[in-house]
């Protein structure tokens, strides 16, 4: 197999960059050998830096026919034992939904990276976090979950191509790297770590490389159609699951110390919430940031241990109100959890954050709970 | 194992006085396959493991199983194999090859998997000129969920879903997709041959060798299709199956080579 791109790299080095370059580049660094995509806005960026680089640097990049192809391309690489990703955005991303299960099924370790924009349907080429529900809960058919990664700056665009990759590896398991349109676009400072592939690309013995005599044939299938071995198979990967949600969660905490109102967001969303905060705090309000790096896993417990100490919380998302569900799920009712968002590609901005933070430390229920979701307040009333 | 029906075949050791004429090659598992009597899925299996074993090229091969009859293939083939999802062959296979481009890569597919809903990626794969076989069983129906038409279905041929046959208006025509193919630059060696018969049965061996010489020399995209039969489909015995094609399947689909060392041949029949 080609590695020649898998030796370490040298000193690491600060760059100015557009979030789908870091990611890209991150991505050469990593010991990514092979890459299959299809242009789409606002992340072509990735697969013609990687056409032009990658391919320098050793990589195998193609364009394929559709991302159809492509993702079903990232199976028969990853599963040939090659560390190998794809990316898109929103459209792009619903096409692959199907190969997606389908790896996680066969526990073919990949990455996916999804640039968020507005949709449904073709929508907008403008940023959005609208693609929240299909990455977390599955976005194709079965129960399988992908390792979700939520970055927000561009230094995480290449931060957490390592970490996907690693993830991917250690659970056999596809991650997806859920972006905006906005990170993958904007420009930023960014340091590429030290880090050496070859210390981090475990061995692959279940991969269909050609079989030896001396071992047994390595098959990757996700088809079972004895009930009960399905049920096997899909207990297995509920079991690794649940070690990824006991052992992966990972999350951003600020001015959590005294806080009376909680704000939850995450990519980009969490960036302008950030500073909404720190203005909140510099008028008195004592409100604190979660940030959810890991949307799968979704940092539940820290909700729920914050829960007693708030007089709510604000979810601020560039979408209709979609991970406010799993804020809902983790404060367990405990306290009021209001929805702030825009839709359509605009991006919200701090001041409009604030409003909603201080109108919500005004009178301590924020102003009405979000009125789509009373229906979701009575099925948890009832389980509580 | 996930097959219901799959059960290992016992293995006789030769009587004396007699000769052994054929001997299970290690590059088939020995399961007993799930294919109908007289079906030829189970034959074209045999085939290409005898050339990977004569070729000596099995630690060195991956084949992909498509959805379809065929979707137990590496229930029977003794080598590292990769299930794709309904019409993704080619592009799995594209994945493993370009990842393994020192490795032997091969996918088996019906016309439904690689003539409707893989028509795309069957297309592209070629076009791009991949370096690894397609193995294309042409049945004219889709086995596996009990009989519907397949884009290969001849005019008037009666199905569950063309009840009455096949009618161009509603359904359009019999599609000869390794024509399309065999046009394509990227092919390199495109032949349609049967299993029906000893001396038909020797032919698509010697084309599945020549497929993977060429791929061993990197000449680019091979395709072979069968023309098979489908006894349950079609409603038939093995026999009259046998007959009905040749009467039928062969004219609308006929033997012969397409393409061979890059080169158009001469078109045969319509
Ligand atoms: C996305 C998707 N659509 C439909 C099916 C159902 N399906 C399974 S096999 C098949 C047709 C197979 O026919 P063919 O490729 O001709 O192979 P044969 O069974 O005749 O060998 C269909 C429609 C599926 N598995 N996946
Ligand atoms: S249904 Fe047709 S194609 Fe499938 S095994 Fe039976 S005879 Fe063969």
């Amino acid at each position: 197999m080609n590695r020649k791109n898998a030796t370490p790299t040298e000193k690491p080095d600060i760059r100015l960059m557009k979030g789908n370059e870091a990611l890209a580049e991150a991505a050469i660094r990593a010991g990514c050998q092979g890459y299959f995509g299809y242009p789409i806005t606002p992340q072509s960026e990735v697969l013609e830096y990687l056409t032009e680089e990658g391919r320098k640097r050793g990589m195998v990049v193609m364009q394929v026919e559709s991302e159809l192809a492509a993702i079903n391309m990232v199976y028969g690489g990853a599963g040939a034992g090659a560390r190998v990703m794809t990316s898109s955005s929103s459209p792009g991303i619903s096409l692959m939904q199907e190969g997606i299960s389908y790896i996680a099924c066969a526990e073919i370790p990949c990455l996916v990276v999804n640039v968020n924009r507005g949709g449904p349907g073709l929508g907008t080429i403008q940023p959005a976090q609208g693609d929240y529900f299909q990455a977390t809960k599955g976005g194709g058919h079965g129960d399988y979950h992908p390792i979700v990664l939520a970055p927000a700056s561009v230094q995480e665009m290449a931060d957490m191509v390592y970490l996907g990759f690693d993830l991917a590896d250690k659970y056999r398991n596809p991650t997806l790297i859920l972006a905006d349109g906005a990170l993958g676009q904007m420009m930023e400072k960014v340091e590429f770590p030290e880090y050496n592939p070859a210390d981090h690309i475990p061995e692959k013995p279940w991969a269909t490389t050609g079989k030896p005599k001396d071992r047994e044939r390595n098959i990757l299938t996700s088809l079972h159609i004895q009930p009960e071995k399905m049920e096997e198979v899909n207990r297995r990967l509920q079991k690794k699951y649940e070690t990824i949600c006991a052992n992966e969660v990972r999350y951003q905490l600020v001015h959590a110390d005294d806080a009376e109102i909680l704000v939850v967001a995450f990519g980009l969303a969490a960036r302008i919430s950030h500073k909404a905060v720190e203005m909140a705090r510099a008028q008195g309000i004592r409100v604190a940031l979660m940030r959810p790096i890991t949307l799968y896993p979704y940092p539940y417990d820290v909700l729920r241990r914050m829960k007693s100490t708030l007089k709510g919380a604000l979810v601020v998302e560039m979408n209709a109100g979609q991970m406010i569900e799993d804020v809902r799920l983790g404060v367990e009712g405990a306290v009021p959890v209001k929805y702030f968002g825009r839709m359509g590609g605009i991006i919200p901005t701090p001041e409009e954050v604030l409003e909603e933070i201080r109108r919500m430390s005004g009178d301590g229920h924020g102003a009405g709970d979000g009125h789509h979701h009373a229906m979701h307040d009575q099925i948890l009333e009832e389980r509580n | 194992m996930d097959n219901p029906r799959e059960v290992e075949m016992e293995t006789v050791s030769c009587p004396e006085g007699l000769e052994v004429v054929w001997e299970k090659p290690e590059t088939l598992t020995g399961n007993r396959m799930h294919y109908c009597p007289g079906c030829g899925h189970g034959v074209v299996h045999k085939l290409l493991m005898e050339v990977l074993k004569e070729m000596d090229i099995q630690d060195k091969t991956i084949g992909v199983a498509p959805v379809g009859c065929s979707v137990f293939a590496y229930n029977y083939m003794n080598i590292d194999m990769q299930e794709a999802a309904h019409g993704r062959a080619a592009a799995v296979a594209t994945g493993v090859r370009r990842m393994l481009p020192d490795k032997f890569v091969f996918s088996y597919q019906g016309d439904g998997d690689l003539a409707a809903i893989g028509t795309a990626e069957t297309i592209h794969a070629a076009n791009r000129g991949e370096n690894f076989l397609v193995v294309f069983i042409n049945n004219g129906i889709y086995g596996m969920t009990g009989g519907q038409m397949a884009p290969t279905t001849l005019v008037g041929m009666k199905t569950s879903t063309t009840p009455g046959g096949r009618d161009v208006e509603t359904s359009g025509f019999p599609f000869n997709i390794s024509r399309l193919i065999a046009m394509l630059p990227g092919a390199y060696y495109v032949t349609r041959q049967s299993v029906h018969t000893p001396g038909a049965v020797r032919k698509t061996k010697k084309a599945i060798r020549k497929a993977f010489e060429h791929q061993r020399d990197r000449k680019g995209y091979c395709l072979i299709e069968v023309v098979s039969n489908c006894p349950s489909g079609w409603k038939m015995t093995p026999v009259v199956s046998n007959q009905w094609m040749e009467e039928n399947m062969f004219p609308s689909y006929p033997l012969g080579d397409l393409k061979t060392d890059g080169v158009l041949q001469p078109l045969k029949g319509n």
